[in-house]
């Protein structure tokens, strides 16, 4: 059992994640690698951060995305929507691989929660309204639950309390970037 | 789809008007509290028989006003024809607020034996607005009241960090635009309540067109601005600015 399986099996989580968590992502590395340090002194000593936020909307659509560290290499905005599609698309997929012999009811089953590499770590939350955010992270960056939470309540506040927004729309919202910024810049 | 529901379905309906003869009023010592479009709650106790300083210190959701307020500009938004247009709409939602507030504050400033008077010259007014006004509305009292350098008729009030705009970020397209419009109006409508006349969205709507020659002048005109800077310590920051008629600055010249 690797050390981040039995991290899961503290964690309470399926054991069915832990086999989706643990695909080998070499074919991926190319076109993640936005997502990944490629200054050496951060390999070597890894801070403990957030890369970037993604979030897409209930329909699969990207809606938002920031990175928060200088020293990751740009990704096209064409790219990224392929990204988030594709994600959807996976996560969808995943939801319906829960085996039914853990007897889990169809209304409590999520799909990919947390993807692992060995350079980054893919946190997905999904809202009840279908609205999904993903964070990437360090491999063994603390109180991602945390982090998570506390951008929803940012997006709670300044973008879904925001007259201006148009639901399903790509944020621009400058309240929402600024509470954004400082939190993780307080981290 | 409309329904024909009566607003409140617990009232029952008015008794037919009667003659005023000395036998049938005392025939009916309970009269039906009249209830044309006010909701009546179940234990007949409507907002008018309740202590007026029961709410004095009542608190309200942020979030639900920011909803609610957030809703009221989206309305607002709705066949406007540009941001000026908006800003006086919502300027104009605000103008009944002030107006009502005005006799409230007034009161609840009062005791028995002094009772407060309306504070008509311009710089107690200010401070009215300033600090008993933005209390009841926003728990504290606004930032700063300043004088224009440059013309005297102009006061400024300062907010840095407007309630009402917390959670509203204004696209690019319309950076003019500030939502704290609302507390403009709100403001207006003190002033107008204090000084008397109509405030200018209000005197547009009842004498507008048909009778030009009905409204008398404002006794202000007020705006709100942008003056928070990008990167500043309050990039939220909000200037009212309080434009006064000229009868009013004779008259505060003559006392």
């Amino acid at each position: 059992m690797t050390p981040f399986q039995q991290d899961l099996v503290s964690r309470n989580v399926p054991s069915f994640e832990a086999h989706i968590v643990v695909l080998e992502l070499s074919s991926y590395q190319e076109d993640v690698n936005f997502y990944i340090p490629t200054s050496p002194s951060s390999l070597t000593s890894p801070p403990r951060v957030v890369h970037s936020l993604i979030i897409i909307n209930k329909a699969g659509g990207l809606v938002y995305n920031r990175s928060f560290s200088s020293h990751l290499n740009t990704i096209s905005v064409n790219d990224l929507l392929v990204l988030a599609g594709t994600f959807h698309g996976v996560h969808a997929i995943t939801k319906s691989l829960t085996p039914s012999s853990l007897f889990i009811p169809s209304n409590q089953r999520t799909g990919i929660e947390v993807l692992d590499s060995s350079s980054f770590r893919l946190n997905c939350f999904q809202t009840f309204t279908g609205t999904k955010f993903l964070l990437f992270t360090e491999p063994g960056q603390p109180n991602v639950e945390t982090i998570v939470r506390k951008v929803y309540e940012l997006y709670a506040d300044y973008v879904m309390k925001n007259p201006f927004y148009q639901l399903e729309m790509p944020i621009r919202c400058e309240q929402f970037e600024r509470g954004l910024v400082s939190y993780m810049r307080a981290k | 789809m409309a329904t024909t529901l009566p607003l409140n379905p617990g009232s029952k309906p008015l008794p037919p008007p009667q003659r005023s003869t000395p036998q049938s009023s005392k025939s009916t010592p309970q009269q039906q509290p009249q209830s044309g479009g006010l909701r009546v709650p179940s234990n007949r106790k409507t907002i008018y028989d309740r202590n007026i300083n029961r709410t004095r210190t009542a608190e309200l959701s942020r979030a639900s006003f920011a909803y609610l307020f957030g809703e009221m500009v989206s309305y607002a938004q709705k066949r406007v024809t540009g941001i000026q247009d908006l800003e006086r709409r919502l300027n104009e939602q605000g103008y009944p607020i002030g107006l009502r507030l005005t006799p409230l504050l007034l009161h609840r400033l009062s005791t028995p034996t002094a009772p407060q008077p309306r504070p008509t010259r311009i710089l107690p007014l200010l401070q009215f607005i300033a600090n008993p006004l933005w209390r009841h509305l926003f728990a504290r009292p606004a930032d700063a009241i300043e004088s224009s350098a440059t013309n005297p008729k102009e006061y400024m009030i300062t907010d840095n960090e407007p309630l009402v705009n917390q959670y509203i970020s204004v696209p690019k397209e319309m950076s003019q635009l500030n939502c704290a419009a609302f507390v403009a109006g709100v403001i207006e409508g003190v002033v107008c309540g204090v000084l008397g006349g109509q405030g200018v969205g209000l005197a547009a709507q009842l004498y507008g067109g048909e009778n030009p020659d009905q409204p008398r002048d404002p006794p202000a005109v007020v705006s709100a601005h942008n003056a928070g800077e990008e990167g500043g310590m309050w990039p939220g920051k909000t200037v009212f600015l309080i434009k006064f008629s000229d009868d009013v600055m004779k008259r505060e010249s003559n006392k």
